[in-house]
């Protein structure tokens, strides 16, 4: 099961909760999962930056998440 | 309006032109004469991006109009180089990294060349203040110093450094 | 101490780049030196008001001064929904973008366009922008954080409500943005802290200060395509953002990226580029647009200027146990300031159990902010590195010690969240404290100080080709423009591979229409992800090539190797083949060689940099003078050291001018008194010394050669090194920027 780690902005959604753990092969699964224990956060997911295991990836909707993969939202960032 | 017709020397080069009395000599040379290695950073004479040497002095061609030049010399990045032969200022540049952009490179080298000409042999502290006037925003100058110095001691010890290389 | 692993024959180089020789002689064109013949000129009319509602604008006399072709207003732009799009600074919202590029129903800062002429010549068409009349009805300015947070502050946008707040906000406010990264328990960590540091800090806007002023041309057709020619961060996205704001299609618009005379990052945006491609379709006449100095100045970048309160506390162990960052930034005249990275980074470096950060997204009465390197970090240094130096104090350790003792290092979670990868941090650390510089005897009135930054880097989408042509000379194409020698060194990288000399590569910053898309160059992307397409494809090309010479020999593919250049039978059954037999052979074996490979790769390894300065104070002027200034850094791998070493040398006198010098100065009524290079002082040769840089190399285990982004990380430490250095040669903490010599004064009056 992913490791998913909610920030402080999602956390109303959430009801307070700083993490979980959910069972999603892809982003894309992970973010339906997400949605239907946490209505409207996927909106939310959608924008931001995904980093998987410490690392941003671009265009994450289809990437693939291992069992003991750690997920992070981030505001998105690219630089000067 | 009529324009004022001007007779000078550019890089060596007997030339005339046309240009109204506003006209800078960076008008002119750019928007006139086809000549863009001259830049336009600030057009207040406090960037050095568009120095030329006019009459054997570094000047900012943004202050300077163009019926002014009537009768005199001006040297530009253009006339740097003897033929197919870099001068050693732009050698250095090249060789020591001195710019990353090249934006201001054509001023600096310039300015490097007036200094130079005046005094062969600059200290780092001469070096620095005689391009005070040019901006660079890339390299912190550190490159470009070390550059100018290279090509002071490759002129004044042409024999050294045919050797070395 | 450059560490270049034996066995390279290009890579870790310092080869002349490719297009030295143009940029020494002139010839390199760069924005402002495309001309086409018959071109108009277009200029901008500004607002004078930093707030203010357009009542009436009639420009009918304007458009009657004889060689006047197209005048055109916000009421000609296409209105866009808040739409977002990715871009600098993370995200773009192309409505506020269209309204920054022309005003509509209000002006937002001084110099805010409200309209743009072209005629046949730059003077007339100065003369009739001039000729316009706008009547405006002049509202109350915000020109400070303190008043545009307040309850009763004069809203700029009525639609602007604060997102991130514990519950939804009933009314609109000039707060776009809070942002929020807490873990661990508060009071357990202050109950456990021996030593408590709480200091606020302001900084002021400073500039990007690129040398070279914006400029664009543009030529429109009869049928609506388009031609820019123009200097940017990445024409891709000049396109994109371009065609955005005018409703038009991206596929009809080509970008041809001129040579860029420095962005970092302010060059990452649009500014004149609509406004020349619609002037040129409105008149049928190419349009050429340039800015001044001042224009520069009053309407592109800045970086926000910036309060910051940061209380931290130590055990007295040195081990970090709390801390409370609260951080408002300036977004300028729309949402958008680098807030976000700002949180993220501003304790990123440390391993910190307990942790309060709270930033806010602020708008006010001035131009837009645009990214500049490391967008939002540096500032955030400023402050927890001035800090960390005060509890090194308060400990009686060494800074640097103490900094060592909480480092992050592979594996640890960042304040952020995610756990880091192989970083480098320590190693600069370690460096920086066994560097001469680091004991070296100082007299009086001088001080060391020294101070750390974090950087993410960035990937991005990418496009590379590499082609072999007859003679067995290579052309490696990406879309990326060279700001500072990455041409060279993806050379280098396909020089590697292919095992020719470097000189016998061709590197082209192709347009639109010549390759697949890019992003810009920004985030420190370009030697990592082009650097990846450029080895995949060489690699690709090499198989390729392989492949044939097994074709040609009649073996098995496992029968060839490539081997410095050439393919070569592993049992010396055939003489090798020469790249250059391969070329020009290859319409017998399948065709022309050459291949393309697109990526958007993770695994930007992310910078980190550690800097050491020493100042000498004058106590009777106040000025600060940079003795002697080390830059050490973590580059993974450098290419082409030289280049490296100038990304660090150069962030580093960036971030000494933003200590020492630089700020946008505007006047009680919003305008801006230092619009020029006199009055806005950038660093000049004779303000410094030589920069010392030490490059650090901690490979990237996620690029071929091990390449970290190295463009921006060191702006990030330089302001709480030079900080800290004032404070060590005169006992007193600066904590507002610029140190200039009137504020040094003031501080060292105080006793």
């Amino acid at each position: 099961m992913a490791r998913i780690f909610f920030p402080t902005s999602l956390q109303q959604l959430t009801g307070g909760t700083e993490e979980c753990e959910i069972e999603a092969s892809t982003v894309r699964e992970l973010f339906a999962r997400l949605e239907e224990r946490f209505p409207g956060i996927r909106e939310q997911v959608a924008s931001a930056a995904v980093a998987i295991d410490g690392d941003v990836v671009p265009g994450a909707l289809l990437e693939p998440l291992d069992p003991d993969s750690e997920v992070h939202f981030l505001p998105a960032i690219s630089g000067g | 309006m009529s324009r004022t017709h001007v007779t000078c020397v550019l890089n060596g080069d007997p030339i005339d032109f046309l240009c109204n009395d506003y006209q800078t000599l960076l008008s002119v040379l750019r928007d006139e004469l086809g000549m863009i290695g001259t830049k336009e950073g600030c057009g207040t004479g406090d960037c050095g991006a568009c120095s030329v040497i006019l009459d054997g002095q570094l000047v900012c061609s943004c202050l300077v109009f163009g019926p002014e030049v009537e009768g005199r010399s001006i040297e530009t990045i253009e006339g740097m180089a003897d033929g197919q032969h870099l001068h050693p200022l732009q050698e250095s540049f090249l060789e020591g990294a001195a710019f990353q952009c090249g934006v201001c490179t054509p001023g600096f080298l310039v300015a490097a060349k007036a200094l130079l000409d005046r005094n062969p042999t600059p200290t780092e502290t001469e070096v620095r203040y005689g391009v005070a006037g040019n901006l660079c925003r890339c390299t912190g100058y550190d490159k470009i110093v070390r550059s100018i110095l290279d090509a002071a001691s490759r002129m004044s010890n042409p024999q050294t450094h045919k050797e070395a290389t | 101490m450059t560490t270049t692993r034996t066995g390279y024959k290009w890579v870790g180089t310092r080869p002349v780049r490719h297009d030295g020789l143009d940029k020494v002689t002139g010839r390199a064109r760069f924005g402002a030196d495309y001309a086409t013949a018959g071109m108009l000129h277009g200029v901008v009319l500004r607002s004078p008001h930093p707030h203010a509602h357009i009542v009436a604008i009639d420009f009918s006399d304007a458009l009657a001064v004889p060689g006047v072709k197209a005048i055109i207003t916000g009421a000609d732009l296409p209105d866009l929904s808040d739409e977002f799009g990715t871009g600098s600074e993370g995200g773009i919202n192309f409505r506020d973008l269209s309204r920054n590029i022309l005003a509509r129903d209000k002006v937002l800062y001084e110099g805010h366009p409200v309209a743009a002429v072209a005629a046949v010549t730059l003077r007339i068409a100065q003369q009739a922008a001039e000729m316009i009349e706008v009547e405006y009805e002049v509202l109350p300015a915000v020109l400070s954080m303190e008043h545009a947070m307040e309850d009763d502050a004069p809203v700029l946008h009525d639609d602007l409500y604060t997102l991130g707040l514990d519950s939804p906000p009933e009314r609109p406010s000039n707060i776009s943005r809070r942002r929020v990264i807490a873990r661990g328990d508060l009071d357990a960590g202050w109950e456990e802290a021996d030593v408590v540091v709480e200091r606020e800090y302001t900084t002021k806007a400073v500039h990007q200060g690129y040398i070279e002023p914006h400029a664009v041309v543009a030529e429109t057709g009869e049928d609506g395509r388009s031609t820019l020619w123009c200097s940017s961060q990445g024409h891709f996205a000049m396109r994109t953002y371009t065609t955005k704001v005018l409703g038009w299609e991206p596929g009809d618009m080509k970008v041809i990226p001129a040579e860029i005379g420095g962005g970092f990052g302010g060059k990452t945006t649009i500014y004149l580029e609509p406004l020349a491609a619609l002037l040129s379709r409105r008149a049928g006449r190419a349009v050429k647009m340039v800015m001044t100095r001042s224009e520069v100045f009053r309407a592109t970048g800045p970086t926000s200027g910036s309060v910051m309160r940061i209380k931290m506390g130590a055990r007295r162990d040195g081990k970090l146990v709390a801390a409370i960052a609260w951080m408002a930034y300036e977004a300028g005249a729309f949402p958008g300031s680098p807030i976000g990275p700002g949180v993220m980074t501003v304790l990123a470096p440390y391993d910190i159990p307990n942790v309060l950060i709270e930033g806010f997204d602020v708008v006010l009465n001035k131009p837009k902010v645009a990214a500049y390197r490391a967008p939002g970090a540096p500032m955030a240094a400023f402050a927890a590195e001035s800090v960390v130096d005060e509890l090194a104090e308060k400990l009686g350790m060494d800074p640097i010690e103490l900094r060592i003792r909480n480092a992050v290092t592979e594996g640890v979670r960042a304040v952020y969240g995610p756990k880091y990868r192989k970083i480098g941090f320590v190693e600069t650390l370690e460096e920086a404290r066994d560097h001469p510089h680091y004991s070296a005897p100082l007299g009086p009135w001088q001080g060391r100080g020294v101070a750390s930054g974090y950087w993410f880097n960035f990937g991005g989408e990418t496009t590379a080709t590499v082609s072999i042509n007859e003679d067995g000379t290579a052309v490696v194409m990406s879309g990326c423009p060279d700001i500072g020698g990455t041409r060279a060194a993806l050379a280098q990288m396909a020089a590697e591979e292919l095992g020719i000399d470097v000189h016998r590569i061709e590197p082209v910053v192709a347009d639109t229409h010549s390759i697949g898309y890019n992003d810009m160059t920004g985030g420190s992307r370009v030697a990592f992800a082009v650097g990846i397409a450029v080895v995949d494809a060489s690699r690709q090309l090499i198989e390729d090539m392989c492949s044939r010479a097994a074709l040609i020999w009649d073996v098995p593919r496992e029968e060839v190797e490539w081997v410095d250049g050439r393919a070569q039978s592993v049992t010396g059954a055939a003489a090798p083949l020469t790249l250059e037999e391969l070329a020009s052979g290859s319409a017998n074996t399948g065709g022309p060689l050459s291949a393309t490979v697109t990526v958007n790769p993770r695994g930007a390894g992310a910078g980190f940099s550690t800097q050491i300065c020493d100042v000498e104070v004058d106590p009777d002027t106040g000025l600060v003078t940079v003795l002697r200034y080390t830059v050490v850094q973590d580059a993974g791998r450098a290419i082409h050291p030289d280049y490296v070493e100038g990304q660090m040398q150069g962030g580093a006198v960036q971030g000494i001018g933003w200590a020492l010098n630089e700020e946008y100065i505007f006047d009680r009524d919003g305008v801006m008194e230092n619009p020029g290079f006199l009055d806005y002082r950038m660093p000049v040769a004779s303000d410094l010394p030589m920069i010392d840089t030490v490059i650090v190399e901690v490979p990237n285990p996620d690029h071929p050669y091990g390449v970290r982004g190295v463009g921006e990380t060191g702006i990030i430490p330089p302001m709480a090194a030079v900080a800290n250095a004032v404070y060590a040669a005169t006992g007193k903490r600066m904590q507002d920027l610029p140190m200039s010599p009137v504020r040094v004064l003031e501080a060292l009056s105080g006793d």
